[in-house]
């Protein structure tokens, strides 16, 4: 029970360094970028292929993947992205989806469609008693490590003078223009910033989740779970969907209740009407606060 | 001061009569095309399984079209339809056993339709709630939970084994499938397809039509003019989802087997790709769009059986960047400096 | 009750400003009424309020002495209020034929039909051409909209207000941003509208407000400031003093005076 909660714990916090990027950039420009998961792939690749071949430890990947795939978005940003921002979404989704299928097949190309074996370094290795219960140390380390993240993330949010512009342009982009923020550049930093995250989440959970080539397309889902459930006009909103559905998808690998005599799998069901059900009565999310106006 | 007495005599009225009946007129590339389709039956039997994938492809895109190119909702859970259309189907044969009422191919379309059609009702209501990105989550939602329902239902559905013993009977009570004629499949979804595409086009020239593209166009003005926006638009995703479903149903009939892969997301993506690449709101852009992606598909496969993927994305990308309005866009273009006319439709 | 529209302590908020600050209102048939009032006032606020595009904070709103607070715009431009807006509400792929089509087949209660081609009903075809011919719109009526130039776009703005014989009329700033030559064609326009429909004129340019309106209601931060004939409007000094310093308007009232 309380090993399934904890392996939860740490999925949920996973998601939301992966995810909390893409809701931020949503609240910002009301862009759809389907193609999240494939910043998160290119953190997992770039440390699996530091580790692989130049046999560096998991603690110098984590860095570089955030640094190079932080890079990468700023590139697309400014080159391709920048062009759709007053395009009908259906014209984002179609063209995030179109780098969705390319990065899945160029992955495919240069790395194989297998699973990623990842190993965590030595000293995360196996599992310590903690009064009674065993944890993994691995797990441990990530829940310690996005937690810090997490709480940097809210730090800056509210301390800095760019997370205060960030903050006015997420809840009114227009009067933040009127104000003499750029918001365009601020949109561009943190489009970066959560590419940046979500490759940092996608090497952090290389170990935890099996990385392969279909990344984007799995986690697209998820992503969109932690949206809808969290909202986009703060991080707590993600950071509590995530953890939620962290929790149940774990919970719901280990636990099939009998139904009327048919064993019922709960997990992707129960996560999927939550979010609908969520979408239709609380459109704003159900941490999301409801728009001011 | 206005005259209305020496207007009457400019000939306003039939001239405006003549407009919107030279608008809904049948034009010749149409005619081509259509015979163009049935005559390949005849001319590449052999390849006949290919056409008639081709053809319910076509049928599918054409349902999304009408969701997504009249009504204007962006849907990427579309496939939902498609899946239950294909189940409905494909357990009424199974249930008939290849012979009488169950078992009529005619009959699992019209019950297909029938369920789609309802369940697509009843879930309008749910997208029509939101805007834009919210449609999208719902619709994708809708479709996860069908295809997690149908994976659990294993009992009903066969889960990831799929759904043996489909048995579709004769045609009417008159053609049998017949795996030495590949072509009696293909010409009975074409023929399906044809009969749904004159209907579509009749609807989308009507009044309740020209609505529709209203409400896409400006949905405010649409209500400032007494257009109840909504229960035109949970008409239109009623319609989207019954043809959906048809074409569901004919995959499964004409293949004789359902999987889970027919609720798969890359349903929905692909249909969402094929209307964008033939061209939006243009009913044709949805066949030649079948017809391309088909064929690029075949291409792209043969050179990089694996990679293929990777093409589509980046021609979906350029689509994007730098072509508006799809292949429909340069086809109807090019028609246009043809026949020196303005505008086609 | 004779009003045709009216408004009863009707008070709209955003967030901690009032646009709308308990006005009660009311029009009587066939009326020729002008909306005035300086820069933020909240006069289009008010339309908003009067057609539904916005909800009322709390008040309500009348159409035909029914209580319509709560229905959606449609359902009130299907009981006879019509709009213009102020920035053209167009559908730039039609053509001002088929737009006006598609307005009286709504009005006539035929848009839901699926089953017979648009523009096979001869009636309305027929009342569409005199509506666009009336309105000076025959000659590009199966142009497309987009592409018309800007004072035409303009006529058809008020074209598909007009086309369901509503029994009020709101027409917000009808000749914004056309040019001063064309001015004179819309307000002819306006005023050879039928009799029994009532008209509210939102409008900033005082030469037409005065020439068209026989009652004026001032608007001023959201509340109704001063109503009346417009003759009692134009004298009153309160008026004055509220447009001071806009000199243009001040000359207009001083000359109606």
């Amino acid at each position: 029970m309380l090993t399934v909660l904890f392996d939860g714990i740490a999925y949920g916090m996973l998601l939301f360094v992966l995810a909390v990027g893409l809701s931020v950039t949503l609240g910002l420009m009301n862009f759809i970028n389907l193609a999240h998961g494939a910043f998160a792939m290119a953190g997992g690749y770039i440390a699996v292929v530091m580790m692989q071949r130049f046999g560096l430890s998991l603690f110098w990947g984590l860095p570089v993947a955030f640094l190079v795939t932080a890079a990468l978005g700023a590139f697309l940003e400014r080159t391709l992205y920048v062009r759709l921002y007053d395009k009908p979404h259906l014209e984002q989704v179609m063209f995030t989806i179109g780098l969705v299928f390319m990065s899945v097949a160029g992955v495919d190309y240069f790395m194989g469609a297998s699973p990623q074996i990842v190993d965590v370094p030595q000293s995360l290795d196996g599992n310590i008693d903690f009064g009674g219960v065993s944890l993994n140390k691995y797990r441990l380390f990530v829940i310690a490590f996005c937690a810090v993240l997490t709480l940097a993330l809210q730090l800056g949010l509210s301390k800095t003078r760019f997370g205060s512009r960030l903050r006015a342009a997420v809840d009114d982009s227009r009067v933040a223009r009127g104000l003499g923020i750029n918001v365009t550049t601020i949109f561009a930093l943190t489009f970066a910033f959560g590419s940046g995250l979500a490759g940092l989440g996608g090497a952090l959970g290389a170990a935890i989740f099996s990385l392969d080539p279909q990344f984007p397309l799995k986690f697209m889902i998820y992503f969109l779970v932690v949206i809808a459930v969290g909202g986009t006009t703060t991080i707590t909103g993600p950071f509590f969907a995530s953890i939620l559905l962290g929790v149940a998808d774990v919970a719901g690998k280990y636990y099939t209740p009998t139904i009327a005599g048919h064993q019922i799998q709960i997990g992707g069901f129960v996560i999927y009407t939550i979010m609908v059900l969520v979408l239709i009565f609380r459109p704003q999310g159900l941490f999301g606060r409801a728009p001011g106006k | 001061m206005i005259d209305t007495a020496l207007h009457a005599t400019t000939g306003g009225e039939s001239r405006a009569m003549a407009w919107f009946a030279e608008r809904a007129k049948w034009r010749w590339p149409e005619f081509a095309l259509w015979i163009a389709a049935f005559a390949l039956a005849f001319v590449f039997p052999s390849r006949s399984a290919l056409f008639n994938e081709v053809a319910i492809l076509a049928l599918f895109a054409l349902s999304l079209d009408i969701v997504l190119g009249y009504a204007g909702i962006v849907s990427l859970g579309h496939g939902a339809f498609f899946g239950l259309g294909a189940y409905v189907a494909g357990l009424l044969a199974k249930a008939g056993g290849g012979a009488g009422l169950y078992s009529d191919p005619t009959f699992g379309l019209l019950v297909a339709a029938a369920v789609c059609g309802f369940v697509g009702y009843l879930t309008s209501f749910l997208v029509l709630r939101g805007a834009d990105l919210t449609r999208l989550m719902v619709t994708l939602g809708v479709a996860l939970i069908f295809a997690e329902l149908a994976n659990r239902m294993a009992w009903l559905t066969g889960g990831a084994d799929g759904l043996q013993g489909v048995l579709p009977g004769k045609i009417l009570g008159l053609v049998e499938f017949n795996f030495m004629h590949p072509e009696y499949a293909y010409l009975y979804s074409l023929s399906v397809l044809f009969i749904l595409f004159i209907v579509a086009r009749k609807v989308i020239n009507s009044p309740f039509g020209v609505s529709l593209r209203a409400i896409k166009g400006n949905a405010l003005r649409a209500g400032a003019i007494g257009i109840n926006v909504n229960r035109r638009l949970n008409g239109a995703y009623t319609m989207g989802a019954a043809y959906a479903g048809v074409a569901g149903a004919l995959l499964a009939q004409t293949t004789a087997f359902v999987s889970l892969d027919v609720l798969e997301f890359h349903r929905s993506a692909d249909v969402m790709l094929i209307v964008i690449f033939g061209g939006v709101g243009t009913l044709y852009g949805a066949i030649v769009g079948a017809a391309a992606f088909k064929l690029l598909y075949d291409l792209l496969a043969a050179a990089t059986p694996q990679y293929w993927q990777f093409w589509l994305g980046l021609i979906l990308v350029l689509l994007v960047l730098f072509v508006r309005g799809g292949i429909m866009g340069l086809v109807s273009g090019l028609y246009a400096r043809m026949t020196g006319k303005g505008e086609t439709p | 009750m004779s009003a045709v529209l009216s408004t009863k302590n009707l008070v709209r908020r955003f967030g901690g400003l009032v646009a709308t600050n308990d006005v009660t209102f009311s029009l009587p048939a066939g009326a020729r009424h002008a909306l005035i009032g300086p820069n933020g006032a909240g006069k289009t606020t008010f339309v908003n309020l009067l057609s539904g595009v916005l909800p009322p904070t709390s008040g309500q709103v009348f159409l035909d002495g029914q209580d319509v607070s709560d229905w959606p715009v449609f359902k009130r431009a299907r009981n006879g209020l019509s709009r213009t807006f102020q920035i053209n509400q167009l559908f730039a792929d039609f053509t001002p034929l088929e737009t006006i089509g598609l307005a009286l087949s709504e009005a006539h209660a035929e848009g839901a039909q699926f089953w017979r081609r648009a523009g096979t009903s001869k009636t309305i075809v027929d009342e569409a051409v005199s509506i666009l011919e009336q309105l000076d719109l025959g000659d590009v009526m199966e142009h497309r909209v987009g592409s018309l130039p800007y004072g035409k776009q303009r006529l058809l703005e008020i074209a598909i207000a007009v086309a369901p014989k509503p029994k009020v009329l709101l027409l917000d700033e009808p000749a914004a941003g056309v040019p001063e030559g064309e001015r004179e064609q819309i307000l002819e326009i306006v005023e050879a509208l039928p009799k029994e429909m009532a008209l509210v004129l939102i409008e900033h340019d005082m030469d037409l407000v005065f020439r068209f309106a026989k009652t004026i209601s001032v608007l001023v931060q959201g509340a109704l400031f001063v109503e009346g004939p417009a003759s009692e409007v134009a004298r009153d000094p309160r008026v004055r003093q509220v447009y001071l310093g806009e000199s243009e308007v001040e000359q207009h009232l001083g000359g109606a005076a």
